[in-house]
């Protein structure tokens, strides 16, 4: 009796690293799911910040297309990277409004001349207050909304080429 | 050149490594003296290879050569040089580099300075201790070279993420390291006694003042990270059984259960296979903790690589070297002669329960941090905070801390509990005065505070008990150490009760000039303003304190904006006095454009990392009086 019981941690040992085997071997699903998923989106208005261009405001959204929110800065460099895919994106027919955080009109005016400018409205969020309210933390990121006016996926990071497809998806379901 | 010659320090110690571990398998297998006598000098030229390879990469540092690639990828040539010092050991490779480098340097000073053990058992423990080196030079070597060259070279360096830039994490890590790495020298000497079963007195006595010298820098380590935790993070809190903080409170709580089981074994020659069991499991903690943090297994705080790669090869490690010790251990352990008996109410029965508990709370913190990997692997996804671990964990420490201040006070072997009772009668009126007083002071209570500053009070009497009606000049170092960390238990326990029952939280959104109370202060917002620093831009508020007529002062918390990668940090500003800490932290702006702003008063909450360092003292002052009297005795035999 005594003996086996000798045993007993050798026995518990095997159990534990086949516990830290299975984890290691099978990665758990990382995605962050925002709790924000199929709900309406906040209320907001924000105020333009490019000259003819008009802010952006929570009533342009719910018309019965599908539009797609992007958060991004002039003094974001995955930004950068990402505009030709939106750009790509518009022509695909995507409508885009951007929401530009904690940015200058001057700053942000060089940055669409010189990537590009897929946006129908920019709002300025000066104090990233609507970024906060979205559950983003962190510049660039999207947001598709719906024909009616609720949040139907969020991508956190820039939008990759390889991302479009999926995009372009969640567009079509969403309307 | 530089870095090529680090590299060949590290293969040339590795090689010594296993030729230290065949040197001393063949030596105590065949009893061959002169095999043996080879074994010493072999240890401490390793151990010197390990230290230099750890010197020459700080030089590439300090030097900013960007031609390494590690170099590279953590470091800027504009960084202030204790950041270029620290960042040697900052990222994966380096730490773990700095891990073979205590281990080596342990080893070395095993081979130098252990004089009581016989030769055989000695010899076995520098052959553990160098196959234990072994695994991790060939980890370093083959998965995780620190000298890897990047060519073409860049021009400039990658940087330290900037929450990492700070002069308390810069240290926490090697402290941390002197603590595991220590325990790695108790799980040797347990692996070489039960090689040649040598476990008795001799082999407790020799093993004490390592798993005290580990214990005290885990201690250290453990308060110095909570401490960080609760200034940096914003939060307010100081402990939040993250896997990370875990990972060094599961080795903490075995070591300090070996603590005390080994000096059942030095004095009483008993409990003789728990100890070597539990030298086992202290070491297996620390190398689980190194792996949960490795590998990314467990999402948390702590940002660290997710690794696979590199965690199959500390899990590989894992199951050869404690699986092997407790294989050793279920084949020996039988043979091993159980020791001197005694009766229950006696010290050693308090320290029994001493072990039963912290190993329950242990096995607690283990379930509840492996609990989410089990759940995965069900399909499930969960995560266990800290209310499961609060409310498992807390009554548990409570019941060990009230036989904390009883055992002291029991004599060796045998005691009589009536005579025991008695000697608690002081320490037992001091916590029922403490819970009156309370009870009419502080009416509504929440219960588990309430016990633990009862408890708190009636331990702090009893710790010095053992001084009581003693001659103080003749009283040996390591009783006053025992009294200092016990007292330093107390201690930190009054500021934990004290924090968990009269914080005091406002959350408000002031109007600049608005004065708001919390605790003894009021607190006029005087508005938001814009602030820049280094590589960071700012909003800071600016808050005029005072408390009653004092002198009024400015405390300025911010909201930190980095912007690559973008990142927002609340930084908090903290006040602190005799009797607690203000803690203000600046939040969000809310929906009509004011900012929110938090505000805590702390009544005494730095008692706990001040008790944390009397802990650590205590141990400090035990491991030197017990080196002292070693000295002496090996002196006069």
């Amino acid at each position: 009796m005594k003996r086996a019981l000798l045993w007993l941690p050798a026995v518990a040992f095997v159990g534990l690293i086949a516990l830290l085997a299975s984890g290691l071997f099978t990665p758990a699903d990382r995605t962050v799911r925002s709790a924000l998923i199929g709900q309406p989106l906040p209320q907001f208005a924000l105020p333009p910040i490019v000259a003819g261009m008009p802010g952006l405001a929570s009533s342009d959204f719910g018309k019965g297309e599908p539009r797609l929110i992007n958060v991004f800065a002039s003094w974001c460099a995955p930004c950068i990277t990402e505009a030709p895919v939106l750009m790509q994106l518009k022509q695909a027919g995507v409508k885009i409004d951007g929401v530009a955080v904690r940015d200058t009109a001057p700053a942000l005016e060089r940055f669409l001349e010189r990537n590009g400018n897929p946006f129908e409205r920019i709002g300025s969020d000066v104090n990233s207050r609507l970024q906060f309210a979205l559950g983003s933390s962190g510049v660039p990121e999207s947001f598709v909304i719906d024909a009616r006016g609720r949040i139907a996926l969020q991508h956190v990071g820039d939008i990759k080429a390889e991302d479009v497809p999926a995009i372009l998806a969640a567009i079509r379901d969403a309307r | 050149m530089l870095a090529e010659a680090g590299l060949a320090a590290l293969w040339l110690a590795a090689a010594l490594a296993a030729f230290q571990l065949i040197l001393a398998g063949a030596g105590v297998a065949r009893g061959s003296g002169e095999a043996m006598a080879a074994v010493r000098p072999v240890a401490i030229v390793q151990g010197l290879l390990a230290a230099l390879a750890m010197a020459i990469l700080i030089l590439l540092f300090l030097r900013s050569d960007m031609s390494v690639l590690l170099v590279a990828t953590n470091s800027h040539s504009a960084k202030p040089w204790l950041y270029k010092f620290a960042g040697a050991w900052g990222n994966h490779e380096g730490s773990m580099l700095l891990w073979v480098t205590v281990l080596g340097l342990a080893g070395a000073a095993v081979a130098m300075l252990e004089q009581r053990l016989k030769q055989p058992t000695l010899i076995a423990t520098l052959g553990a201790q160098a196959a234990i080196a072994l695994g991790f030079y060939a980890f370093l070597l083959f998965s995780s070279n620190p000298f890897a060259r990047l060519n073409p070279a860049p021009i400039e360096g990658n940087g330290l993420n900037p929450l990492l830039q700070d002069p308390g994490l810069a240290f926490h890590p090697p402290t941390l390291y002197f603590g595991y790495v220590g325990i790695s020298i108790a799980f040797s000497f347990a692996v070489g006694a039960m090689i040649t079963r040598d476990v008795g007195p001799a082999f407790a006595r020799a093993m004490r003042p390592w798993i005290l010298a580990a214990w005290i820098f885990l201690t250290l380590g453990i308060a110095a990270g909570s401490y960080w935790a609760y200034y940096e993070l914003g939060w307010g809190g100081w402990w939040f059984w993250d896997p990370v903080e875990n990972a060094s409170l599961m080795p903490w709580l075995a070591a300090t259960a070996l603590l005390h089981s080994v000096t059942v074994l030095a004095t009483r020659d008993g409990l003789r296979a728990w100890t070597v069991l539990l030298a086992v499991v202290a070491f297996s903690m620390s190398m689980v903790g190194t792996f949960l943090v490795r590998s990314g297994i467990l999402t948390s705080v702590h940002a660290f690589a997710v690794d696979p790669e590199r965690g199959t090869f500390i899990l590989a490690l894992l199951l050869i070297y404690i699986g092997g010790a407790l294989l050793l251990f279920a084949l020996r352990a039988g043979t091993i002669r159980e020791g001197a008996t005694f009766e229950l109410v006696s010290r050693e029965g308090a320290l029994v329960m001493n072990n039963l508990l912290l190993s329950v709370i242990l096995g607690v913190v283990l379930v509840g941090t492996l609990y989410p990997i089990a759940a995965a692997a069900l399909g499930v996804q969960l995560s266990v905070g800290p209310p499961f671990f609060d409310k498992t964990a807390g009554p548990i420490a409570l019941v060990l801390v009230a036989l904390m201040a009883l055992g002291p006070l029991l004599r060796w072997r045998r005691d009589d509990a009536g005579a025991a009772v008695r000697r608690a009668a002081v320490p037992i009126g001091v916590s029922a005065a403490t819970l009156a007083a309370l009870l009419m002071l502080a009416p509504g209570i929440r219960l588990l505070p309430l016990l633990g500053l009862v408890f708190a009070a009636g331990v702090a009497v009893a710790s010095v008990a053992p001084l009581w009606g003693r001659n103080l000049r003749r009283t040996p170092l390591f009783t006053y150490g025992m009294v200092v960390a016990h007292f330093g238990i107390a201690v930190a326990l009054a500021g934990m009760a004290s924090d968990s029952a009269f914080t005091k939280e406002t959350l408000v959104a002031p109007r600049p000039g608005e004065t708001h109370r919390v605790g003894p202060y009021r607190v006029t917002f005087e508005g938001v303003f814009p602030a820049v620093g280094e590589n960071w831009s700012a909003l800071e508020a600016r808050l005029r304190v005072q408390r009653g007529d004092g002198d009024a002062f400015i405390l300025r918390p911010q909201s930190r904006f980095f912007s690559s990668p973008p990142m927002v940090t609340s930084e908090s500003k903290i006040s602190t006095a005799v009797d607690g800490q203000l803690y203000t932290v600046l939040g969000q702006q809310d929906g009509s454009g004011r900012w929110q702003l938090r505000l805590w008063w702390k009544p005494f909450v730095t008692l706990i990392w001040l008790g944390g360092f009397l802990v650590a003292l205590g141990g400090a002052l035990s491991l030197i009086g017990r080196v002292r009297r070693d000295r002496r005795g090996v002196v006069r035999a």
